[in-house]
């Protein structure tokens, strides 16, 4: 049920009068130009969505809870999403 | 990267116009927004996912004044990396 890339690019295709291939190949793209971006470490925010941000970790101490074994997590990058307002409002709302 | 510079990026490696770039981020974040809407899943591989949370009720308090307030339940929308994405923001 859940909305997969293949989803995505049908959709897309019907949507804006696309081939199956061109579809494809704006979606990667996309994909492919946020990925780019986020690895360079700039954040991106997309109006209505969210904003897709790097967030730099220190190193900690950690635990595994299986093992008990105290380990270093070392520092690292990470991404975090936060929801627009005007998303979190047509999600709670059921629509704007 | 805000989502005007995302769509002239897309025009110019895709050589689009700018009108029909515009139309097709608009077009996949809407399929994105409307999926969660509807409190679907999105499952974009190398990419992440995307599923709605559930948040409960509680009450809280107002700091200031100290009166008891019901905060009310809400949904959002849990964005998990995907694991080649998380790797080459880390690298």
């Amino acid at each position: 049920m859940a909305l997969t890339k293949e989803k995505l690019i049908t959709r897309l295709q019907t949507q804006a009068g696309l081939s199956k291939q061109e579809s494809r190949a704006v979606v990667e793209r996309v994909l492919g130009i946020i990925k780019e971006t986020l690895a360079q470490g700039e954040d991106l925010l997309i109006s209505g969505f969210g904003k897709f941000s790097v967030r730099q970790k220190n190193a900690r101490r950690g635990r595994n809870p299986q093992t008990k074994e105290n380990l270093i997590l070392r520092a690292r990058k990470v991404v975090v999403f936060k929801t627009s307002g005007v998303l979190r409002n047509r999600i709670n709302n059921n629509r704007s | 990267m805000n989502k005007s510079q995302l769509i002239e990026a897309l025009a110019k490696h895709e050589n689009l116009t700018l009108k029909k770039a515009e139309l097709i981020v608009n077009a996949i974040f809407e399929n994105m927004a409307e999926a969660l809407v509807t409190n679907e899943r999105i499952e974009i591989r190398g990419f992440g996912s995307f599923k709605i949370k559930n948040y409960n009720g509680y009450k809280g308090r107002n700091p200031k004044t100290g009166d008891i307030i019901e905060v009310g339940g809400k949904k959002l929308p849990f964005f998990k990396v995907g694991k080649e994405l998380s790797e080459i923001v880390d690298s």
